[in-house]
This record gives structure tokens, sequence and C-alpha cells, in this order.
């Protein structure tokens, strides 16, 4: 390893996104939808679902980061979890490289977490207490057999700590999880993502439960691992600055629809869909006048009984007849930039982006001209 | 410093002076806030920001003696100062004189207690979930707090008035009658605003009051904040480790690290010359969602134990500034230049004794924080 990765990063940060020659994705959604069961008696009708995850469709790039953001109830950790087949996909489907992915058997299950892992927000409840760290790292490295010996197996564990910064590693390699701090757990389920090497890293909230100043430690770690393993990451925030630091696309869901994505820069400086723009205008920025004022109304809906069309709606200062009826397609912004909103147009890529027809509702009603 | 001396604009309303919190643990005492001084004028918001474990809440909690054992208040005291036209129940107020005359919080009994917090001193905590009663309806819970501290009102009066409040935090008076699970956490850290403003409090202590609440939401209930402290004239202590945050709303800004304050600033000071070594680097924590993107590096190394707090600037081991006093000398809070004694910082690179430098520049700082990140990555490299 070098010093150089850190360095490249930085200025492969300053460049601009947009130039960047268009890799071939490693992993791929396609219209993923989910919806969860709720168990309640009901006496007639069909029993209620909530509508998690909407039609969301993405693709994650090697040496490339996608930050998803949105707030709670967005559908956001759904969509990594889908993409980890932690959960099925009511519909839709994931291709890794190109080939999709079923869900099915114990071995293929295996097979895709050997590309696609997951980091979770609570370190604290991700490490067993009972276990030492190189019980935690020497497990994934046995299950997918990259370490025949003993002395293999430390040997490549000492490197994973390093690799995250746990230094000096071999006193990091005995410690239980109650005797690291917030930070260095959350670095040893980095270097657990990390031991099976994969392709794809899907980082859901990694450090919305740390400590302010350890935050950008673990950040910059992840970008220069990002830079360092070519690794194609998911990075999944409610937070929209941290996004923009992190990520080269960010997309923006609001409860289980994705309304607008491109560019991080481009997203967050000039936001296009009322709800980015309602969402940046909510951040915390040091640099707004004290005086701006704060327009919102509305909560953000119930997903068992969402509201129809498009779900913003009965938010959005724009709103129009057309958006209660139906969900808009995608319409292109340029420059890599899309959204989802009836002020851009009627979106009709939607129908070139869909592979099937019938499998979004704005394809299957009639279109009304407005 | 100029504690103690009153001109005529900004009278204080709550002094803590050198106030000091241990918990007792069987495996060492943790000294959760050291000899903390700090001045809250009449309708100022003060921000306390700090990472977990600053000691920010202990001091919130110290301030309104809602600490429980094994907490103990081990020395100082918080000075409140009533106004002189209000008739408060237990603080001892004196009509006649116009100085206002001062309680010292830490030594009232507990009656006298009682009838401080809520008409004076009221907190809002973090978690609206656990405040309000799961059982009982958000109307019965501000009544309940109306009846008890206003026991003359009837019962008509208090209906209207927490329908009045419902309206001041932007609840809808038919929401009356709904228990706390029907409401969603934005409407529920409402609720609670509502109960703590119930008795027209002079003091508002609000700990993480948006932490758990999405970012929309929290903006609205600042703003409403912002909006309910220009109409009703209270103070506020906002407690958090969001700095950006308080860069937008608080008026004047302490910086805790490890139990005791580093930096004391007003919000401006702060955003163009955060002067303290710690400030700084809390400074460029936060990436912003405007300006020029460029790589921020934190701070190294994470907080101390506070059982085994390090000996001088408790801070040093993590500074990149630190030179050869900072390991031995605890610094104390002092004008940050000679000019104005506005701004107040606990740093050595500040004081003539220690040294006979110039005060770093904010490039300075920022020079020096990305060498020790990269001596950081180095060693890295080099193990």
């Amino acid at each position: 390893m070098s010093v150089e990765p850190l360095s490249g990063a930085a200025a492969s940060r300053g460049g601009a996104p947009a130039t960047l020659p268009a890799a071939a994705p490693v992993l791929e959604a396609l219209h993923l939808r989910k919806y969860f069961p709720v168990r309640q008696f009901r006496l007639r009708g069909p029993s209620p679902v909530v509508h998690a995850v909407e039609d969301t469709s993405l693709a994650l790039v090697p040496g490339r980061a996608l930050a998803l953001v949105g707030e709670s109830g967005s559908g956001k950790t759904t969509v990594a979890r889908m993409l980890a087949r932690l959960y099925a996909p009511t519909s839709g489907s994931i291709l890794f490289q190109g080939t999709p992915s079923r869900g099915g058997r114990r071995a293929s299950l295996l097979a895709y977490r050997r590309h696609v892992q997951l980091i979770f927000q609570d370190p604290f409840a991700s490490l067993s207490p009972v276990h030492d760290v190189h019980y935690h790292l020497a497990r994934p490295l046995r299950l997918h057999g990259h370490a025949r010996s003993r002395r293999e197996e430390t040997a490549q564990i000492l490197g994973l700590l390093e690799k995250v910064n746990l230094i000096p590693a071999d006193q990091f390699i005995t410690k239980y999880p109650h005797q690291l701090s917030g930070g260095q757990r959350q670095r040893v389920a980095i270097a657990r993502a990390l031991a099976v090497r994969p392709e794809v890293l899907l980082a859901d909230e990694p450090v919305s439960m740390l400590d302010v100043s350890i935050r950008l430690d673990v950040l910059n770690l992840l970008l220069a691992l990002k830079d360092e393993e070519r690794l194609a990451v998911l990075f999944i925030t409610h937070d929209i600055a941290s996004a923009r630091y992190f990520a080269e696309d960010t997309l923006v869901m609001y409860a289980g629809q994705t309304v607008e994505g491109g560019p991080s820069d481009e997203v967050i400086q000039r936001p296009q869909h009322p709800y980015t723009q309602l969402l940046v205008s909510a951040a915390p920025d040091p640099a707004r006048p004290a005086d701006t004022p704060f327009q919102a109304r509305g909560e953000i809906p119930s997903l068992i009984t969402p509201p129809s069309g498009c779900r913003f709606h009965p938010r959005c200062p724009h709103a129009m007849p057309i958006c209660r009826e139906r969900f808009p397609g995608r319409t292109d912004l340029g420059g890599g930039r899309w959204t989802h909103c009836f002020l851009y147009g009627e979106g009709e890529t939607a129908t070139l982006t869909t592979a099937r027809p019938g499998h979004t509702p704005s394809a299957t009603t009639p279109l009304t001209p407005h | 410093m100029n504690n103690g001396t009153f001109q005529g604009a900004t009278l204080p309303l709550l002094q803590v002076k050198h106030v000091s919190v241990d918990y007792r643990a069987d495996n060492g005492t943790v000294h959760a806030l050291t000899d903390v001084t700090l001045t809250l004028e009449r309708g100022q918001i003060l921000g306390l920001a700090g990472e977990s474990g600053s000691g920010k809440s202990t001091l919130g909690y110290a301030i309104t003696r809602l600490l429980k054992p094994p907490a103990e208040i081990t020395g100082g005291e918080v000075l409140y100062f009533p106004r002189a036209s209000r008739q408060g129940g237990g603080a001892p107020t004196n009509g006649a004189m116009p100085a206002p005359q001062s309680v010292d919080v830490l030594k009232l009994s507990q009656g006298q207690l009682r009838a401080l917090r809520w008409k004076e001193l009221a907190i809002v905590f973090q978690s609206a979930m656990n405040a309000l009663n799961p059982v009982i309806n958000i109307g019965a819970q501000i009544i309940d707090v109306l009846r008890t501290h206003q026991p003359n009102l009837a019962r008509r009066q208090r209906h209207a008035r927490a329908i009045e409040l419902l309206r001041l935090v932007g609840i809808a008076p038919d929401r009356l009658h709904s228990y706390p699970h029907e409401l969603s956490g934005g409407m529920r850290q409402r609720a609670i605003i509502a109960i703590a403003l119930a008795l027209a409090p002079e003091v508002i202590i609000m700990d993480e009051p948006t932490t758990a609440l999405d970012v929309v939401v929290q903006r609205e209930i600042l703003m409403e904040l912002i909006a309910l402290r220009k109409d009703l004239a209270f103070s506020v202590i906002f407690i958090t480790h969001d700095l950006s945050l308080l860069l937008e709303l608080a008026d004047k800004v302490a910086i805790m690290y490890a139990g005791r304050v580093v930096e004391l600033a007003t919000r401006d000071e702060l955003k163009q010359h955060p002067r303290h070594p710690y400030s700084y680097g809390m400074l460029n924590s936060f990436p912003q969602i405007h300006g020029e993107r460029r790589r921020m590096t934190g701070i190294p190394g994470s907080p101390p134990d506070l059982r085994n707090i390090p000996l001088g600037c408790s801070f040093h081991p993590r500074c990149p500034m630190a030179f050869a006093p900072c390991a031995s000398v605890v610094p104390l809070l002092r004008p940050a230049t000679v000019q104005s004694d506005g701004q107040q910082v606990a740093c050595h690179l500040y004081d003539p004794r220690h040294t006979a430098a110039e005060p770093p520049t904010q490039a300075e700082l920022a020079a020096r924080y990305e060498t020790a990140y990269a001596r950081a990555l180095g060693e890295r490299i080099a193990e």
C-alpha cells in the first residue's frame, strides 16, 4: 500500500465527476419494489401492506460512491437490504456484473456475499460482545476460503486491521468489542466487510452513531478504501452535506419513491425536485442568513395508505391535479441529472428505461394531457 | 472576566460559577464537569456544544438540579436572577430594589426547587417519547402542569390555556385529546415544548431537542423556537453535538471538552475565527452543503476517559498545536485577544505567559491539522 490513494482520492474529488468515463456498473438494481405485509386483522378486503419501496433503479460503479439520501421512512435502508439480499424484492431484479441474482439456496447467497458486503449503522449492535476481534475477522476469511492455515488467517487479519488504521494491529486483534470505542468498532465492522474482498460495499449510515470529531476520520477511511480497492460504494445517509462530501452521485428518495438523482454537487447546489429543495433548505448551513424563511407543510405520509401519484404532492407547493393521478416518469435534465416531477415534463424517458412494460404504474395508466 | 458586574443592557439571568460534578463509580471517579463558569443573559440563546462525554448534558442537569446519585455536585454555584417584578414562589425577590438579587439554585430546599422549576426554569429532553406519559393524552399532561403550579386557575381556564399552548407550538387544538403514540415524533417534541412553555418560564434548557428528528422537522421546530423566543422573551440553553446548528441559532456558544468549557464566543466570532484548536477541529468536522468541496480531517484520536483525564490541557494528546506547557498546566478561560474580552479561550497559545509567539491564524490551524492527519496516515503505512 502506498500513500497515493488518499491524495488520489482528493484529486478525483476536485475533478468534475461528470467527465469521468462511464465504467460498467458492477451491481445494478432495476425497478426494485418492496411491500411488507402488515399483521393486522381485517374482516374484508386485501390485507394491508407497507409500500416501502416503489420502482427504484440504481447502478453502482467500481471506484465510485452513490449516496442514497432521504429521511426516515424513505425506504433507503430497505433498498440497501434488498441489494444485500437480506430482503427479497417484491418485484424487480438485481444484476451482479450483468447477471441476474436470484434469491435461493444458501450456497448462492454465500457466493453473492463474497461480492457484496453491508456495513450497519450501529457498531455497538453489529459486533458480538462475546467474541474478540480475531474471531470477527477470521469467520469471513474461513467461510470464503481466503485463509487456509491458522498462520495465514492471522497474517490476513493483521493486514485488515492495518488497512482500517487500527494500529498497532497485534494489540487490537485480541480485544473485545466493549474494549473499543465507537469509531474503533466501526473500523472492525469495515475490516470484516473487507475481509471477503468484495466489489460492492453497502454502507448504511456508517457514521451517524459516531462522535462528531470521529465521523470524518471514518468517512475518509472509506473514501481511501474506495479508491484503493476500487470498491463500488452505496452510501446511505440522512445528511445531505455528508452525501456531497462522500459521494460522486446522489439519489434522493421520498416515501419509497426516487425523486431525483445525478452528480452530488449538482443535485445539492441546484436541487430541481421540490422535495430535494425542501431537504436542502432544511439542512443546517451556517452560511445561510438567520432570518431565511422556511416553509414546509405536512408530514411524511403513512406508507400503508400512501398518497396516490407522486407521494410528495400533499406537501408540494407546486402540486398540480396530475400529480395526484400518477407518478411521473423519469425526465432527463442533462449532465447525468434526472428527476421524477411533472414540473419538468412527463418523463417520456421512463418508457425507454423500463425494460418490461407494465412494470411501472406510470406505464399502465394512460397518459392524460395537462 | 466580567462576572458579577452589571451593565445596563446585559443583565445576567443565570450565572454558573465554578461548578464541578463527579460521578462516583467503583472503578474510579468520573469527573464529568470541572470548574465550569458561564453566564446566560436575558433573551439569549446560549449553545453548549461538545461530543458525548464532554459534560454538556451534565451541566444542563446540574443547573436544574436533576442529577441523581452517583452524580454529585462537588462545588460551585448556580446563581439565578429573578425578574424584579415577578413574585416567584420560592425565589426570594425584592421588589423595592432595582438591582436583581440572586438565588443559588444549588442551595435551594426541595420545596423552593419545586417552585423554581417549570415556573422559572424548564427543561426539554432529547427523547420526547420517553418524556411523555404514554397512557395519558397530551392535553391532560399540559393541564396537569397547570393544575400543580397554578392551582387558582379554573378548570375552563386551564383548558383554554392548554389549547393556546398547543396552538403556540403549531399543533391543531383538536389534538388535545391525542395520546403520544398517535402523534409523530415532531409533534411529540412540540408537545413537550408546549409543556415547557406552560408557565412562561424565564429559562428553557433544551437537551438535544431535535437530534432524534428528521431534518425537515428539525428545521420547523427550530424556526418555531426562534419565533416563540421573540414573542415570549425567554432565554434558552441549547445543548447539542451539532455545532453547525448552533452557528445558525445561538447568540453565544460554549464549546466543551472533557468537562470543561474550552471556548466561549458569539456565533459570528466562532464562524470567523475559532480560537481553540478543538473548536477549529469541530468546525472542520462538518461537511458543508455550499462552497468548495475540500478534504476535511476531523480530529485525530478520541475523547479521553473521564476517569483518567490527561494532565494539563485535556485536549493535548489530540491537539496538533500542543507544546510544552500543555501537558502540565491546565489552561483557564481568558480573553482570546487583547482588544476584546468577548471571545474567551482556554488555550496556552493565546497566553503570553506561555508563549511569545503570535496566536495561530486559521490557515496555520488548518495546516497543522493536515500535517497531523498525514502523519497519522504515514504511520499507518509504515507499520
